[in-house]
């Protein structure tokens, strides 16, 4: 939030829809190195939908990869935190998006460079529910069953929201999980605010060899904050000073589990 | 004359000269990449035998990937294939990639600065009876203009194959451009081939215009500098065939001693060689220049060489060119 306010442009639902994902992939699932981001054997997060990027930031400088003030600088000239995340100018992002719908693709291309190299790394491809819309996703859906990638697993923030409206007056997805069963993936579907289902659904895409699995993850956009939930317009904008203020407040004292100054 | 120091193909000129297409150099050049390094990988959408993906393929299936026809998908693949240290190259007509890919190639390929290589087939209008929606015509333009991409388009099959061998040992995003039919070989194993730089391949003592071209249409460039000779008319052709970064010490060096310039491609006059050359001389020495190409305007179906006479690419409309520009000096 404060992060955002700073900015004074960018995206908030979704940045706190994902908060939980992000928490469970940098601080349990990903075997990852922030000194060494590098490192030839670490698990890759791919981003597809890269205008969520202030969550993973934040994610980011929390698990080290670089000083939590830069995280400041987000949106600003000259800052390594690009607007939409860009492979190369920061530690820890695999690769560049913003533009929908490929991330996936990118996400399978590294995959299979994995089993090329005979690296036993897995690849997590975190994408959002109105990507779908690209015909671009859909190639790459057919494309991973084809080709049994079971290295990957996808992880679809269903948090029923795009720009333009309800995912389902703009463009209806439903029955999500049909489609996804129809292209032959095994599929998943999770309470995105629990820690723990992540965490498992996770396993039971490790443990399945013969598919690729795409976990549905049910979230709320703008959790945590009363105002933001389930709004989608709250999708594109920051939040104002005040509207931080009040933001974090709730946030910060949220069922006791987050300590701050307004605990 | 041609240029000796380039081991040009002494038939060239003669009725007898060889005759083979872009796309076999870029199989071979593709399939010898493969033997030499192991992290050459290859990308089809549904054309394998006709982008002549089909030797890699055979020689190393799990080196191959058919991604169906999905341009898109296939590009952005690709380009996390590179990010994992692979050397990607990915093929389809040039319409379809880099044309319907051109996002994924701009963000996931050159922004990302991914080491993928994007061979554009059947290039140009020659493609001939397939008609308007399969002539690439504006594919140099639209990879020019992204920044990180290199872009070349070799002149003959020999080219074709050595500027594959060199893309694969070239690190960074790469355009490679191939035309589809048989054209005349011009250029020897001996001949040089560096991207990046320009060759002279005619020359002449006082010459007054310079043909800079790039592609199958050297050939014809070769051809009218040859016949402008019996009217007086001395030029020098130089094939460019490296779009982007352009060579200009080359061309500035020829233009320096002609002081008029016709640009020869096989490509819309908007955006391809001809503007890279104009905004070179624009900046650094202002020069009469005619641009023989594509007029922005559309193809259709033909054979290729009735295609090339009716939109104005033939020897003819070279020696044309060269005529006017030289009155404009």
């Amino acid at each position: 939030m404060e992060v955002l306010v700073e900015a004074g442009s960018g995206h908030s639902a979704g940045p706190l829809g994902m908060a939980d994902i992000f928490s469970a992939f940098y601080f349990h699932i990903l075997s990852h190195d922030p000194k060494n981001p590098e490192w030839e054997d670490r698990d890759r997060l791919v981003l597809s939908n890269g205008h969520i990027c202030p969550i993973q930031y934040v994610s980011l400088a929390n698990a080290g990869y670089f000083d939590k003030e830069e995280l400041f600088t987000l949106r600003k000239i000259d800052s390594r935190l690009q607007g939409h995340p860009h492979r190369g100018s920061l530690p820890g992002i695999e690769t560049t998006s913003g533009p929908l719908g490929s991330g996936l693709s990118q996400a399978i291309g590294i995959a299979v460079a994995a089993k090329l190299n005979q690296k036993r790394y897995r690849v997590y491809c975190l994408a959002s529910d109105g990507e779908h819309n690209e015909g671009n996703w859909w190639e790459a859906v057919m494309l991973a069953a084809k080709m049994r990638i079971n290295n990957l697993t996808v992880v679809v923030d269903r948090n029923n929201i795009q720009i333009d409206g309800y995912t389902e007056d703009v463009m209806p997805l439903e029955s999500l999980r049909d489609k996804y069963e129809a292209f032959n993936w095994q599929v998943l579907e999770i309470d995105g605010h629990k820690i723990e289902a992540i965490v498992d659904a996770v396993n039971e895409a490790k443990a399945t060899l013969e598919a690729p699995t795409v976990v549905i993850a049910h979230t709320i956009p703008g959790k945590g904050v009363s105002f933001m939930e389930g709004q989608y317009g709250w999708h594109g904008k920051p939040p104002k000073p005040e509207e931080a203020e009040e933001a974090l407040k709730e946030l910060r004292s949220l069922e006791g589990k987050i300590r701050g100054e307004h605990a | 004359m041609l240029n000796k120091k380039v081991y040009l193909d002494n038939n060239l000129f003669s009725d007898k000269a060889k005759q083979a297409a872009l796309r076999d150099g870029y199989g071979e050049g593709l399939f010898e990449a493969g033997k030499k390094d192991p992290n050459v990988v290859a990308l089809c959408a549904d054309l394998k035998d006709s982008t002549r993906s089909n030797f890699f393929a055979k020689a190393f299936p799990n080196r191959f990937f058919e991604i169906g026809i999905a341009e898109q998908n296939m590009v952005a693949v690709a380009a996390g294939l590179a990010v994992s240290g692979k050397i990607p190259f990915v093929a389809s007509y040039a319409t379809f990639s880099p044309g319907r890919a051109w996002e994924q190639i701009r963000t996931t390929v050159a922004y990302n600065d991914a080491n993928v290589k994007i061979a554009g087939h059947h290039a140009g209008i020659s493609v001939g009876p397939d008609g308007a929606t399969h002539q690439a015509i504006e594919d140099i333009a639209t990879m020019r203009a992204i920044p990180n991409m290199t872009v070349i388009a070799p002149c003959d099959a020999n080219e074709a194959k050595k500027a594959t061998l060199a893309a694969a040992k070239f690190v960074g995003p790469m355009y490679l451009r191939f035309a589809r039919e048989n054209t005349p070989i011009m250029t020897t194993a001996r001949t040089p081939f560096k991207p990046g730089k320009a060759e002279i391949f005619y020359s002449s003592s006082r010459p007054q215009v310079a043909i800079i071209a790039c592609g199958p249409l050297v050939h014809k460039a070769l051809v009218a500098a040859k016949e402008l000779e019996k009217e007086k008319i001395k030029t020098i052709v130089v094939n460019s065939h490296t779009i982007k970064p352009l060579d200009s010490k080359t061309i500035l060096e020829v233009v320096e001693k002609t002081g008029a310039v016709v640009s020869v491609e096989e490509h819309q006059v908007i955006g391809g060689l001809g503007s890279a050359v104009a905004e070179l001389l624009a900046k650094e020495k202002p020069t009469p220049m005619e641009f023989v190409g594509m007029q922005d305007v559309f193809g259709e179906s033909g054979e290729p060489e009735e295609l090339l006479d009716k939109y104005k690419m033939s020897v003819e409309d070279i020696k044309e060119a060269v005529r006017k520009v030289k009155k404009r000096k």
